[in-house]
């Protein structure tokens, strides 16, 4: 019984000193990130101008949506909202397949024992490593149509005879932009993958290499369902990057609704426009789709792993 | 991590404005930071101290700063220049954020002509001290500066839209300077055609500003307003842009890109159709005041070989040629702890004396019609004399009709546009979703 006792009593006591350890982390938190969130939220159901946050009426769902004299007004019956929605949605479901797949690519022949490995290793890392402006603007001199490097060298090769506008032609814009992020992100994600395929078991593999399996039965049977948890966590990690993508394209296309996310209609909003309220609403909406994403693909991934 | 940022820079923004009020009250007799006081440091009893930020392109920090120094000469009191970034985005944003926290650091802003509308609540009504000035002015921009019968800016130097071309072309191939936009689309083909089959291949019948950015606003409102097509949203608050003769105009319009246009021309400011007109590889231009200076300088390839007009009309009903009005104005902050000596040194840097002055040593267009045929300034700038009917056309763009809400208006009509030049949308379609669009941004009332 006294023994009982004492583990309750330390049990308790120690709980009690956790909280007091991690009280200034908590209350650091609530302040810059918890106060920041409800304030926005709060704001979004009001008819705040940035320059008059002070005179702010409550005006309830009025910016997210509302009727009057017939028509719709408010974010969700805004089709420029709609259409960065579609955009982001675009760049993200594009730019992860493709830094997926190459990031898996590049991660599998890393793994591998060569001459020079370390190296190039590091060497991938640079994309990630420069920061997304410096690379952006880079980018957008490098794709130029009167004076850009690609075009010069395509030109030169002879594979087009007049020069490509290849982020002023509304049909190419989105995929420079992806193009643009795939040669950035793409290390992070052979990354990640490499560093799930160095903790997999020898075992597997010997046992593979005895029983003369085919390699690439070897890759499907044994590789994929080992690191897919890492792979998944990967996926996660970048679609929700690539939801609140903002820097990359605003530094090559500006505010131009063709290439459009969900990010820059929320900056736009806010501090082009002044419409604190309004834009208020657009962050919290771009919160709780970010929020749902998320959900809905660990919730897919949940599934597919208690299906194995 | 971006709506992190994004929340957290709001919530920066809040409390920079709270901290900022309550900062004024100890700092009321602090130097502005960056203030380059004038020469007046003994400065007589009942003197007074204010503050200007006027703009730092170019010449225009030392221009203005030599006025300003006159004033305060003149006058006994002392005024300090604070100094200003050179991108009006970014100027708009620190203006709004010192009004927005009711500062009375600065006195005396300069502010874009499209700014009355978004600013104009908290600038201080000149008329008590102007006695009639403003009437001197160019009516156009004295308009574009009052809001609800307050003369909340006083016009400081002008710009409009101006067709440059090649003279020497146009002798070659025996063309006249259009003066509709109809003749411009067929002299720029004709001409571009036999130069680029003569071995000039980089040779483009015109270049004009097709980003979608403000340019491109401007740039279509004279398309739209040439054409008798209304300017967008009319002075009475009245969206006006889904009508045939706007549509006519993007009709035309949307046939340059890849024809006489290169389709670079969609991501196009005013330095890069510059820098292919003054490299010699355009006929027309469109572009404003500045590049005339430029391109007349002693290393461009074009020396001499430039003319400036007006831009064309288009054709039918209500055509006439239109340039859009820029340029900048003076506004003294209502929050200002010396409002009368503001007003004064807006009023003297505003005048025609001061006008001349600028127009003399740096080229500024002076906003009052007489100075246009001022033989000093003539001497100086012989083709002043065109420009004086250009300014007397031009055509605000809709900022104080739409009030706040113009940077919305003007990012919906661009993107419109820019869908047309795109050939996206047909101009019908894109110009009756953009009114439909500009009724959702207007709401109740403006």
């Amino acid at each position: 019984m006294a023994r009982a006792r004492d583990t309750s009593w330390l049990a308790v006591s120690r709980t009690r000193s956790a909280w007091l350890f991690l009280a200034p982390m908590l209350v650091l938190l609530l302040l810059v990130a918890g106060w920041p969130l409800v304030r926005t939220i709060w704001l979004g159901f009001t008819d705040a101008n940035t320059l008059q946050l002070g005179q702010a009426k409550w005006v309830g769902f009025d910016n997210f949506l509302t009727r009057l004299d017939g028509h719709w007004y408010g974010v969700l019956a805004d089709p420029v909202w709609w259409r960065s929605v579609k955009n982001t949605l675009w760049f993200t479901v594009f730019s992860v397949s493709i830094e997926t797949l190459l990031g898996l690519g590049i991660a599998l022949v890393l793994h591998r024992a060569f001459p020079g490995r370390g190296l190039v290793r590091a060497a991938i890392l640079i994309p990630w490593a420069i920061p997304t402006v410096v690379s952006a603007r880079i980018w957008g001199w490098l794709l130029n149509d009167q004076y850009g490097f690609i075009n010069h060298v395509l030109a030169s090769l002879g594979l087009i005879d007049h020069p490509i506008a290849w982020t002023a032609d509304p049909h190419l814009l989105m995929t420079s932009v992806i193009m643009v992020d795939v040669w950035k992100t793409t290390p992070f994600m052979s990354l990640l993958i490499l560093a799930a395929l160095q903790m997999l078991p020898k075992e597997c593999y010997e046992a593979a290499q005895i029983d003369g399996t085919h390699p690439l039965k070897v890759f499907w049977r044994v590789t994929l369902p080992l690191i897919r948890p890492a792979l998944m966590v990967a996926v996660i990690f970048r679609a929700i990057d690539a939801l609140r993508v903002f820097d990359a394209i605003y530094v090559l296309t500006g505010a131009n609704e063709r290439s459009m996310t969900m990010s820059i209609y929320a900056r736009q909003q806010l501090f082009e426009f002044n419409q604190a309220g309004y834009g208020s609403a657009v962050s919290t909406l771009l919160f709780f789709l970010i929020a749902l994403a998320t959900i809905l693909l660990l919730l897919a991934t949940r599934v597919r792993l208690t299906d194995d | 991590m971006k709506t992190l940022t994004l929340l957290c820079s709001l919530a920066a923004l809040i409390t920079a404005a709270g901290c900022k009020k309550s900062d004024d009250k100890s700092a009321n007799n602090k130097k502005p930071a960056e203030g380059s006081g004038s020469a007046n440091a003994a400065a007589p009893a009942g003197s007074v101290e204010v503050a200007i930020s006027c703009g730092s392109v170019g010449k225009e920090f030392d221009v203005c700063k030599e006025g300003v120094d006159a004033w305060a000469k003149k006058t006994g009191h002392t005024a300090n220049v604070v100094t200003s970034t050179t991108s009006s985005t970014d100027k708009l944003a620190a203006i709004q954020q010192l009004l927005g926290a009711e500062s009375s650091d600065v006195d005396v802003f300069s502010v874009d002509v499209v700014w009355p509308g978004i600013l104009g609540s908290f600038f201080l009504d000149l008329k008590p001290y102007s006695k009639g000035a403003e009437n001197e002015h160019f009516p156009a921009l004295v308009a574009n500066g009052t809001l609800d019968g307050k003369l909340v800016a006083m016009p400081w130097f002008a710009d409009a839209g101006l067709l440059y071309y090649r003279k020497d072309l146009l002798d070659k191939y025996k063309e006249a300077v259009p003066t509709t936009w109809a003749q411009l689309t067929a002299t720029a083909k004709k001409i571009q055609d036999a130069e680029r089959k003569a071995g000039n291949k980089d040779m483009q019948g015109l270049v004009f500003q097709g980003k979608a950015y403000e340019g491109l606003t401007c740039n279509a409102l004279e398309w739209v307003v040439s054409f008798g097509g209304g300017t967008v949203v009319e002075p009475d608050g009245k969206i006006s842009i889904n009508n045939p003769r706007a549509v006519a105009a993007l009709d035309l319009v949307a046939s340059w890109p890849g024809t006489i246009s290169p389709t670079g021309v969609l991501n196009a400011e005013e330095e890069e159709a510059r820098t292919a007109f003054q490299s010699g590889n355009a006929v027309f231009m469109r572009n404003w005041p500045y590049a005339w200076a430029l391109a007349q300088d002693a290393k461009s390839p074009v020396k001499d070989k430039v003319g400036v007009a007006a831009l064309p009309k288009g054709d039918g009903e209500g055509a006439r040629p239109a340039a859009t009005l820029g340029g900048w104005d003076l506004a003294v902050s209502k929050f200002s702890k010396h409002p009368a000596e503001a007003a004064d040194l807006v009023l003297y840097l505003t005048s025609a004396a001061e006008q001349k002055r600028r127009a003399l040593t740096a080229g500024f267009y002076p906003t009052i019609p007489n100075l246009y045929a001022d033989k000093d300034i003539l001497g100086a700038n012989p083709f002043f004399g065109n420009l004086a009917d250009t300014f007397k056309s031009a055509v605000p763009r809709p900022s104080t009709a739409t009030a706040g809400k113009y940077n919305q208006v003007s990012s919906a009509f661009w993107n419109a546009v820019h869908a047309v030049l795109a050939k996206e949308k047909p101009a019908k379609d894109s110009l009756a979703d953009l009114a439909t669009n500009l009724e959702r941004i207007k709401g109740p009332k403006w």
